[in-house]
């Protein structure tokens, strides 16, 4: 295990997994929800040359509202559901959010400024301040992987992989 | 019979050219890297070098993947043993007696006895896969609609019946599945469902992409959660331990027989590599006299769960050849590749496509063999991969996952719902929705719905259609035993339980 002591309150504390039950079980009544809503309005019934689009889909989304529904009344009423178990400590929490954030912000980046860019920086970025490695050695590593990256796909598969809206690469022809 | 043996040496033939064994040995290595990693698994790991294969004759690419398959499987048990991570979920079994024999110093013991059981499982698979696979073939082309339906329908009752996580969990994931598969166009009648007006969607969700999120970034996210800090012993295998091993292990022939049996059910229906590895453990420490020692460093429950696990995952490719129905969310990738290679899978594969099937079975063979030396010659290589710092590794393979989804429709927004997917599987995981049935809805949704859709049209809508014969009838009745055998099974003990005072 690591050593990342309790800067957040009490050990052992955090979200717990019934407040997280509750929201899973909710959302998947809302899809539920969407998807019985589309089937009526795409038609779930019979129509002269067969079932209409959304005759399976109704099916679907109304399982998913039962299920999601027990699920609920389960994690409310049950026995297990308030037994107050921990879904995850504030301070794993925030090692899953310290990789989760970064990896959204590297989707942005890859909007932006294309895959091989983006992936660049990420590596460097996540060695330097998770990896507490030095500037070198990250940037050096960042910038192999994205040249490997680039001569595997551009040029020996010939699959272009995505430029960015700035294709700040645009230079180099590809 | 003969004509299948026949068949099958001209599967050799296929499989024999030097391109394709070196994409033998390529998979194999990869495959075993994979396994190795942490967030990178056969699935996951097919599904983003998927779309490298596209320009390859489809022969050479399935045998390139499925040995980064049968490599994966092999690759999980190197780090059960030297680390006590499994790399893969099916090799958690293995931790149990694997890694307290390498804490001994017995890890080769344990290494040499792992490897050569999971090919003893394979290889059981394999030869079942030969012989059973065109039989159900043929006799799955008298299916119709109904029939095709019918068998869906029991592939997915069985995960409620046999699954370990809640039932209604069980149910509400693949719903969601099929919900997904249902976004985009309509196949039937053209009309585009559950996009909202937004036009994005109307390519659908890939499963490829749900892989690669679900099971890579979702992985990584709880690897981070449970801060790994790699330690494990290290690893030599030299000559001398592996034939002192293998000396051993007829020992456990019956354990090896059993193991093979619940592999290859548990493969065949889906349950999965992971249910059979930890069946496969506990009878094995019921039945064998060794039993009250188990999980102090025997080398018998090492090899209980890694020939199951192995057997399974083997065996899970028997149903995707011969009814196109995936027993595995890997199995399910290979289908995916299958239909994207402009194969059609099903029972008519064996009839079309004899040097496809053929020779992937073939290579089925070939491949475990030069898995199993692979692995024994190269462990240090492998373990010495485990031993780069997470802080590189992580960034590393969520780079790949990132191009691997953009790869398969050059989308932008795929990478968004891989993130996305990332998270579901993280939470999913935590709260015992299981996954394997979410993938293998999304993968057959279209299919199940159109064999719904064109049964209900012979039928004029009458659901009798489903038990119009005793064939559709029985397959009917053997999954709705299934869909309600939590119900069944929680009435059966409720009753045991009340008789027992008496």
């Amino acid at each position: 295990m690591e050593e990342h002591n309790e800067s957040t309150g009490v050990p052992g504390a955090g979200i717990s997994t019934s407040a997280v039950e509750i929201l899973v079980s909710l959302i998947f009544l809302l899809i539920g929800g969407i998807v019985v809503f589309d089937s009526f309005r795409l038609g779930a019934s019979w129509s002269s040359d067969g079932p209409q689009a959304g005759y399976f889909p109704f099916y679907i989304g109304f399982i998913i509202c039962v299920a999601s529904l027990v699920i609920l009344g389960q994690t409310l009423f049950g026995k297990s559901g308030r037994s107050g178990k921990v879904f995850v400590e504030w301070s794993a929490l925030k090692q899953v959010l310290s990789v989760l954030l970064p990896a959204a912000v590297y989707v942005v980046g890859i909007q932006l400024f294309g895959i091989y860019l983006a992936s660049a920086v990420y590596i460097a970025a996540f060695m330097i301040w998770l990896g507490n490695y030095s500037w070198f050695k990250s940037i050096a590593l960042g910038v192999a992987v994205s040249i490997t990256g680039f001569l595997t796909f551009e040029i020996w598969f010939q699959v272009p992989l995505y430029k960015g809206v700035f294709d700040p690469l645009g230079f180099l022809g590809y | 019979m003969l004509e299948d043996i026949n068949a099958l040496f001209h599967g050799f033939a296929v499989a024999l050219t030097p391109f394709n064994l070196l994409l033998m040995f390529i998979g194999v290595t990869l495959g075993v890297i994979i396994g190795v990693l942490p967030g990178l698994g056969g699935a996951n790991g097919i599904a983003i070098l998927l779309p490298l294969t596209f320009s390859m004759p489809p022969t050479s690419a399935i045998i390139m993947l499925s040995c980064i398959y049968w490599g994966a499987l092999f690759g999980g048990a190197i780090t059960s043993i030297l680390f006590n991570i499994p790399g893969e979920p099916w090799s958690v079994a293995t931790t149990f007696d694997g890694y307290p024999m390498a804490q001994q110093g017995r890890a080769g013991e344990a290494l040499t006895g792992a490897f050569t059981s999971s090919f003893i499982g394979a290889l059981f698979a394999v030869v079942m896969i030969t012989f059973l696979a065109p039989l159900v073939a043929r006799f799955a082309l008298q299916f119709g609609p109904p029939e095709f339906f019918a068998v869906y329908f029991l592939t997915f009752c069985s995960f409620i019946g046999m699954g370990k996580e809640p039932p209604f969990k069980i149910m509400a994931s693949m719903m969601l599945g099929f919900a997904l598969a249902a976004v985009g166009i309509d196949t039937v009648t053209g009309q585009l469902r559950l996009i909202f007006g937004w036009h994005e969607l109307m390519r659908g969700f890939d499963f490829l992409i749900a892989v690669i999120g679900l099971f890579g970034i979702g992985e990584i996210l709880l690897s981070m959660e449970e801060g790994l800090s790699f330690s494990g012993s290290s690893a030599k295998i030299d000559p001398k331990i592996v034939l002192e091993t293998w000396k051993k292990l007829p020992k456990y022939w019956l354990t090896s027989l059993r193991s093979c049996l619940i592999g290859c059910w548990l493969g065949i229906t889906p349950g999965g590599a992971t249910p059979a590895s930890f069946m496969s453990y506990g009878v094995a420490k019921r039945i064998s006299k060794d039993g009250a020692k188990f999980g102090s460093g025997q080398l018998e429950g090492v090899v209980a769960p890694e020939t199951a696990a192995h057997a399974a995952g083997t065996s899970a490719l028997l149903p995707m050849l011969s009814l196109g129905i995936p027993g595995s969310p890997t199995a399910a990738v290979l289908l995916g590749g299958l239909l994207i290679w402009g194969l059609q899978p099903g029972p008519l594969l064996f009839v079309e496509q004899k040097d496809f099937v053929w020779g992937l079975i073939a290579s089925m063979y070939l491949g475990n063999i030069a898995g199993l030396v692979i692995v024994l010659t190269c462990v240090p290589l492998f373990a010495a991969i485990l031993r780069v710092p997470f802080s590189i590794i992580a960034p590393i393979i969520i780079v790949i996952c990132a191009i691997g989804a953009y790869t398969v429709h050059n989308a932008m927004l795929d990478i968004w719902f891989m993130l996305l997917f990332g998270v579901a599987g993280y939470v999913f995981k935590k709260l015992a929705y299981p996954l394997a049935p979410l993938v293998l809805a999304l993968v057959l949704g279209d299919r199940a719905e159109d064999s719904f859709r064109q049964a209900m049209l012979i039928a004029q809508g009458d659901m009798r259609i489903f038990f119009s014969n005793w064939l559709v009838g029985s397959i009917m009745a053997l999954g709705l035993v299934m869909l309600f055998w939590p119900l069944v099974s929680k009435l059966l003990a409720s009753l045991r339980a009340s008789k027992a005072p008496a």
